[in-house]
């Protein structure tokens, strides 16, 4: 299990357990505001874009090469950006702090 | 004035936009009872991984649910499912239920959305071994007939987004393919001529036989097998036949109320139909799509979400403006498509082939505005092509389909 905080573009925080999924599918479970899903996970939409806090990005790793093309040129990337629905949950996203790229 | 607390807002269609309307009716501050009514007894759910992931994969559908069910609960939304909608009454508000009752609303919304369309052929007649897909409990048939196939013999008729889904998924599965489409070449209605060429090179290349200027005339059951005859004299068999040809819109209800309804449920650019305190949205509506100008009626998940925010704020009295420039993806074997933009007016096409992969990108051109890019395993096109329509910007089209000059805004504008 992890929990995940996820903060909306209006500063609230929003602290979720998860277990398995994607984190998209966790926030879509619980409705945090910005945090679409609306492809349901397969990388066409964007609409699951977070900025990863400094201490995780590297435990959450890289992203594959179709994700790196979608965040390439959207507006709202930066360095830290990734598609929420092409990160698993596991044990050691616990305590991640994502910040929900969309109003 | 109604007391706001008791105002009930009733949705009919739990897919894409009833859902997302229901959501976003509490996120805009509606504090009544938000009733959500559909036929389909399953929690809803995703419709797009029905041609896809659910049909190569099969499992549970709740797997793909839009929503946990808790969700519903913790946003206070009545889930009516497995009901059927028979009639709206739009002058005494009410709406009656196929068990006889009746329910009263203050607002109304109608996202019936559409069902698969079944042209009228000869023998062509959805039972036994043939086939059409729209939901999930469609999935669970196909799958049981194509376990009743022996040879995994599989006719898909309709060459459009859904039927090359639906071959890519069967294929996937060990079926051997035949696609049949009337036309001369696939997803004619969406589509300029490259990018159907490369669908069809690549289902080919996949080992689906495309049957192309093919036009079904009649089906002739023979034992287990079908004999489907074309106009021009040929004759395909198939041990299971799946009908992909596209949608009828669901205009029962609104048709019992008294809409206005065109190709769809007519709507204003607040989705209010003829009569103000209902709305439509989703699949089955009629609108106008202020970027491009004309009317229409869109099948994607984009418009459904984007339609049922408009609803929902309208209702609430806060009137969202939204962009709407419609997107869409269709996934097929390895390959992604993605289109943002509509093609309808375009005059000039500009081709773009990427050296050293299997990635081709077309913008669409009315004189010198773009005004659509579709995008085969190129996300990178894709979102910059969204970004140009949305900007209005102008690229020099000869940088453009230079595969030697990076696809980048500052190499590639004017
Ligand atoms: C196989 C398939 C693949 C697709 N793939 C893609 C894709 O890749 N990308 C994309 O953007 N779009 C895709 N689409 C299109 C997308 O799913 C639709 O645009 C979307 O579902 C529209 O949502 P909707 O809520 O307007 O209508 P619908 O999804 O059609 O839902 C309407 C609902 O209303 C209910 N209903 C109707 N009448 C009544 C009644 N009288 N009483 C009770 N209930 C009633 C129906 O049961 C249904 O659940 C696909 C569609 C299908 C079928
Ligand atoms: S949910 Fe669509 S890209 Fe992540």
């Amino acid at each position: 299990m992890a929990v995940i905080n996820f903060i909306t573009q209006e500063g609230e925080k929003i602290s979720v357990e998860g277990t398995s999924g994607s984190i998209m599918e966790l926030a879509t479970s619980v409705g945090i505001a910005g945090l679409d899903g609306d492809c349901g996970g397969v990388c066409s939409c964007a609409t699951c874009h977070v900025y990863v806090n400094e201490t995780y990005r590297k435990i959450v790793g890289e992203a594959e090469k179709i994700e790196k093309e979608m965040l390439e040129f959207d507006e709202l990337a930066k360095e830290n950006s990734r598609l929420s629905c092409q990160i698993e949950i596991s044990e050691k996203l616990d305590g991640i702090e994502l910040i929900v790229a969309r109003e | 004035m109604l007391d706001r607390y008791k105002q009930v807002c009733v949705i009919i269609g739990a897919s894409h936009a009833g859902v997302y309307a229901a959501f976003a009716l509490r996120k805009e501050g509606w504090e009544g009872k938000i009733i959500l009514i559909d036929r389909d007894p399953n929690l809803p759910y995703h419709r797009p991984p029905l041609s896809k992931k659910f049909l190569v994969n099969g499992g549970e559908i709740e797997k793909f649910a839009l929503k946990p069910l808790n969700s519903y609960h913790k946003a206070e939304i009545q889930l009516e499912l497995g009901k059927n909608v028979q009639s709206v009454n739009g002058q005494e508000k009410h709406i009656l239920l196929g068990d006889g009752n009746k329910l009263s609303y203050d607002k109304l919304i109608l996202a019936t959305g559409a069902d698969a369309f079944v042209p009228p052929i000869p023998g062509l007649e959805v039972g036994k071994q043939i086939f059409t897909l729209r939901s999930a409990e469609d999935v669970k048939e196909i799958l049981n007939g194509l376990a009743h196939c022996r040879q995994k013999q599989i006719a898909v008729v309709g060459g459009g987004f859904i039927g090359l889904e639906i071959a890519a998924s069967l294929s996937q599965m060990g079926a051997q393919v035949c696609l049949i489409e009337r036309e001369l070449r696939l997803l004619s209605r969406v589509s300029c001529p490259e990018i159907s060429d490369w669908f069809e090179n690549f289902h080919a290349e996949k080992g689906v036989s495309i049957e192309l200027g093919k036009e079904l005339k009649h089906v002739k059951r023979s034992g287990d097998t079908f004999v489907l005859e074309c106009k021009d004299g040929t004759e395909f068999s198939a041990e299971m036949i799946v009908v992909g040809v596209g949608v009828k819109v669901n205009l029962t209800l609104a048709k019992s109320a008294g809409l206005d309804t065109a190709n769809g449920i007519s709507v204003n650019g607040f989705m209010q139909t003829s009569i103000q305190d209902i709305y439509a949205i989703g699949d089955c509506s009629w609108h106008k799509n202020e970027a491009y100008g004309d009317m229409m009626r869109l099948e994607s998940v984009q418009n459904a979400v984007e339609q049922a925010k408009i609803a929902a704020s309208h209702i609430c009295g806060n009137d969202k403006k939204l962009s709407n420039i419609p997107w869409f993806w269709s996934d097929q074997f390895d390959a992604k498509l993605q289109m943002v933009g509509l093609t309808t007016a375009y005059d000039k096409l500009c081709v773009r082939k990427e050296s050293n992969s299997n990635s081709l990108s077309v913008w669409y051109f009315k004189g010198e505005k773009l005004i659509a890019v579709h995008a085969i395993n190129h996300p990178k096109a894709y979102v910059l092509g969204t970004k140009f329509i949305k900007d209005g910007s102008i690229l020099d089209q000869n940088k453009l389909q230079n595969p030697q000059i990076d696809l980048k805004p500052d190499l590639i504008l004017a």
